[in-house]
């Protein structure tokens, strides 16, 4: 489809390009050429108007002729023998115009007239036809370029999904390891413990598995994830891990991200309740206000802890989703307050219907 | 007390979580040439029980509360059998790096135990060398330089010092030990200043003698000193010799 029929505004601008051209051609037929003021105007619109859907075909062959991939002299031969063509009709145009004037009382002998201007407006005809070759040139140009920023766009934005997916289904291999570990000591000492671990560490699983799928959930159920997450970990670090948690009965029901919170409590566990000999509390609040929702995540650390792998790497995944999902729309920090680090982030409260 | 148990192997177990000390317990239960001499919770504990009790062999977790596995073996020194027990496979190399006997994942089993027990057995016995594998030299040589130290544990007696590098003002060759100097104070390690030399970031720590080492943040001026040598003013006043080539070097620093 031709970009300019595509949309009738951008008809509307192009034509308003030629009323320029037609007062110029006015011009020229009135003053080198002869005709009467009246007669010049009638005559250059017209044709003009007439001529302007002509120039539009000069999009077929500029596409077949792309300039970077064609010959000179094909290039050469195909616009000229467009122009012929396109200005010989207009001539031919010029001819039946000057003939159907002619009968009224104002332009009488008009026909006589133009014909003598024939060769100026051939002329004319070939120049705005060459004129419009190279508009059209453009606009291929102009096409060209915006569908490769849109694909690279859309590449960009396939490779950032890509990457959330991958993001948002990773568990933690080491969590699982020293779960396991944990499952193979009570085996001896302690079978239903042992049992009751497999069972919240296949919950945990497969709840993470589930939701995974999911662009957002209910934070009540990222909630009963981190519950499946802590009760495992519990297991392991027995009293020295303490979870507290204060949230908003309006704050369950918002939306969230999966899997959104979890690595901020698997990274409070790791680099804060692992590294503190007597253990130490996480809490966990939540509340809806003015639209936001505030999500913070505290826990005790020893500043002073030996520096672990995968720093920071859970932290800085939470911020990218958000980033990526809710742009300027979500805040995200962490600071440090003596013995507590504390991750706040906020985001637009999202609540769906239940469906019941 | 049984014929021969005066040989028993004294051994340490040191891991943050209880159910993982109990797995080795279990293991370990079933030799009857093991003596478990304790079992510590976190590098602190680990570091005091093995100077106290001096065991043969430990287990030893590596990421553990106030000091990891790597900094406990530094201060315990390496004339032991060591087999390192994580879920991680990452520490693999760095281990033998500093002559682990072992390095086993997390979740273990009896046979892999067994093996990692029988290979401590024959270096306790002398039969295994503990010189490092030519590879693994080559591994060390080959340690990325994003792996710089940022903290440096001390040990005096049975205490231990953690010194963040940021603290640290210089550093003096001391015999075979260095002697760590920071706010004011002196810490001694086990240590020579070339081994130290390697692991400090070098955009931030200067050799600018055969036996120093200096915080560069803590260099307030260069003064001559004597005929062809200078000596450096610290911001507390101390004054470090510089040799010459040490000079060369800080000039170029201190001038970019």
């Amino acid at each position: 489809m031709h970009p300019i029929l595509a949309q009738l505004r951008r008809l509307m601008l192009y034509l308003l390009g030629w009323i320029p051209l037609a007062g110029m051609l006015t011009y020229l037929l009135a003053v080198p050429g002869g005709l009467s003021w009246l007669e010049a105007t009638t005559v250059a619109f017209v044709l003009c108007l007439l001529y302007a859907f002509v120039c539009l075909a000069a999009w077929y062959p500029c596409q077949a002729t792309p300039l970077e991939r064609s010959t000179l002299s094909r290039f050469l031969f195909t616009h000229v023998a467009g122009a012929l063509v396109a200005s010989g009709l207009w001539l031919f145009a010029a001819r039946i115009l000057g003939r159907m004037l002619s009968g009224l009382d104002d332009f009488h002998g008009i026909d006589r007239q133009l014909s003598q201007d024939y060769p100026l407006l051939f002329a004319t005809g070939i120049l705005l036809y060459l004129l419009a070759v190279g508009f059209h040139y453009v606009l291929l140009a102009l096409e060209a370029s915006r569908e490769a920023e849109a694909r690279m766009m859309q590449a960009s934005v396939l490779a950032r999904e890509a990457e959330l997916r991958a993001l948002k289904a990773q568990v933690n291999p080491h969590f699982l390891f020293n779960s396991l570990n944990s499952i193979s000591a009570l085996t001896t000492s302690d079978a239903a413990k042992a049992r009751e671990m497999c069972i919240l560490l296949g919950d945990f699983l497969r709840r993470t598995l589930g939701l995974g799928e999911k662009a957002a959930i209910p934070l009540e159920e990222e909630m009963s994830l981190i519950h499946a997450f802590i009760a495992v970990e519990k297991i392991r670090y027995g009293a020295r891990l303490q979870m507290e948690e204060t949230i908003d009965k309006e704050a369950l029901d918002a939306q969230v991200p999966p899997l959104l919170l979890q690595p901020l409590v698997e990274n409070a566990v790791g680099h804060g309740i692992a590294n503190l000999i007597e253990g130490g509390w996480i809490r966990l609040k939540a509340e809806c206000r003015d639209g936001e929702l505030s999500i913070v995540v505290e826990n005790l650390f020893d500043p002073e802890a030996p520096p672990r792998r995968r720093s920071g790497v859970g932290l800085a995944n939470v911020r990218q989703r958000l980033e990526a999902r809710y742009g300027n729309r979500a805040k995200f920090a962490t600071s440090v307050d003596g013995p507590c680090f504390r991750v706040a982030i906020s985001l637009p409260v999202e609540i769906k219907e239940r469906v019941s | 007390m049984t014929p021969g148990a005066s040989k028993r192997i004294r051994t340490l177990i040191v891991d943050d979580e209880d159910l993982a000390r109990q797995v080795l317990r279990e293991f370990l239960s079933a030799h009857l040439e093991i003596e478990i001499v304790a079992e510590c919770a976190n590098g602190f504990e680990a570091v005091k029980c093995a100077a106290e009790l001096e065991p043969d062999l430990l287990f030893l977790d590596i990421q553990m509360p106030k000091l990891d596995g790597f900094e406990v073996l530094e201060l315990i020194g390496a004339n032991r059998a060591v087999v390192f027990v994580t879920a991680y496979d990452t520490f693999a190399i760095r281990a033998f790096e500093v002559h682990a006997v072992d390095y086993l994942l997390k979740p273990i089993s009896a046979e892999r135990f067994d093996a990692a027990l029988a290979r401590a057995k024959e270096r306790l016995s002398g039969k295994l060398s503990s010189a490092p594998l030519p590879a693994m030299e080559l591994a060390a040589s080959a340690r990325p330089p994003a792996q710089y130290l940022d903290r440096i544990p001390v040990r005096d007696g049975t205490s231990v010092f953690i010194i963040p590098v940021a603290k640290l003002d210089y550093a003096e060759a001391q015999d075979d030990y260095v002697a760590l100097a920071s706010g004011g104070k002196k810490h001694l390690k086990q240590q020579t200043i070339s081994s130290l030399e390697a692991v400090l970031d070098p955009s931030r720590f200067l050799r600018i003698h055969r036996s120093y080492i200096v915080n560069l943040e803590r260099v307030v001026k260069i003064e001559p000193f004597g005929k062809d040598t200078h000596v450096a003013v610290l911001s507390g006043g101390t004054q470090l010799p510089v040799s010459r080539a040490g000079h060369a070097r800080l000039r170029a620093f201190l001038d970019r």
